[in-house]
């Protein structure tokens, strides 16, 4: 497993973990009621496990397993999957901090501006390793 | 393919199932009347998709092939494998089956059901993060 997807995997692990927490707490609080500011949580709870989780192990799993080229580099120029890697992981914050700290709608705005920026990048550099056998 | 990940793949097949048919009961609210208990399986609905079939069938396949830890142990603690299993489909569908009562009888011994099942989907994350974090590295070359 290369390293740049060691790094989407174990970030992806990171948001499960910050995902079910948040979950977890959310339906106590529907068994139990805790505190109300705990609906808050709900599109940080929706945005780790959708794009956190499941969407991050995702491209990290597309980075190792897509076909490699015989010659170096073999997955070609791995540019745009690191900087994919940045933007998502700042879009995604920015997208689920915005209702818990109350940021300016903006806030949302920029972080999809950003995952829309993610997938963009990693699609560029993912599109020519999508092929046959034949190349 | 390792039984626990045989497991996994055939219960995740099943939440596919029964969520794509709590779905159509869900939809048919809108044209006929269904008993109100019903409609509070809504976000049952979205989690026995997300948790019963994407992030088991992800469970599955990361148990089965991702890098081995060593020849000895390849995949880790088997049994703590099992515990993610057991802990996350008890989880779910304690869940499945308090969400609703707990809607209709709020005061109720319910309430108490949710709280467990948050904890067991909890206990079950946290399991399979630990067993599964030391996999996540370059192919084994021998110790």
């Amino acid at each position: 497993m290369p390293k740049l997807s060691q790094w989407y995997i174990k970030f992806s692990f990171g948001y499960l973990l910050l995902g079910f927490t948040f979950g977890a707490l959310l339906l106590a609080h529907k068994g139990q009621p805790i505190h109300p500011a705990f609906w808050n949580w709900l599109p940080a709870h929706i945005e780790f496990l959708l794009f956190g989780w499941v969407a991050q192990l995702t491209l990290g799993m597309a980075f190792w397993i897509l076909p490699r080229y015989w010659k170096e580099p073999r997955r070609g120029n791995t540019t745009g999957a690191y900087v994919a890697l940045i933007l998502l992981n700042v879009g995604i914050w920015l997208t689920a901090m915005g209702p818990v700290l109350r940021l300016s709608p903006w806030a949302l705005i920029l972080g999809r501006a950003l995952e829309v920026g993610a997938a963009l990048a990693f699609a560029h550099a993912a599109f020519p390793r999508v092929v046959g056998r034949e190349g | 393919m390792p039984p626990l990940t045989r497991w996994h793949i055939k219960s995740a097949f099943i939440y596919l199932a029964v969520a794509m048919a709590l779905g159509m009961v869900l939809a048919l609210g809108a044209v006929m009347q269904l008993p109100t208990w019903i409609a509070y399986l809504s976000p049952v609905f979205f989690h026995l998709i997300m948790v019963g079939w994407v992030t088991q069938m992800i469970f599955g396949v990361i148990f089965w092939m991702f890098p081995i830890v060593t020849r000895a142990r390849p995949r880790g603690n088997e049994k703590l494998g099992w515990a993610v299993y057991i802990l996350l489909n008890v989880g779910l569908l304690l869940r499945v089956l308090s969400e609703p009562l707990n809607a209709i009888n709020p005061q109720d011994v319910w309430g108490w059901g949710l709280v467990l099942s948050a904890l067991f989907q909890w206990l079950a994350a946290v399991f399979f993060v630990y067993n599964s974090w030391p996999r996540v590295k370059e192919r084994y070359r021998g110790d």
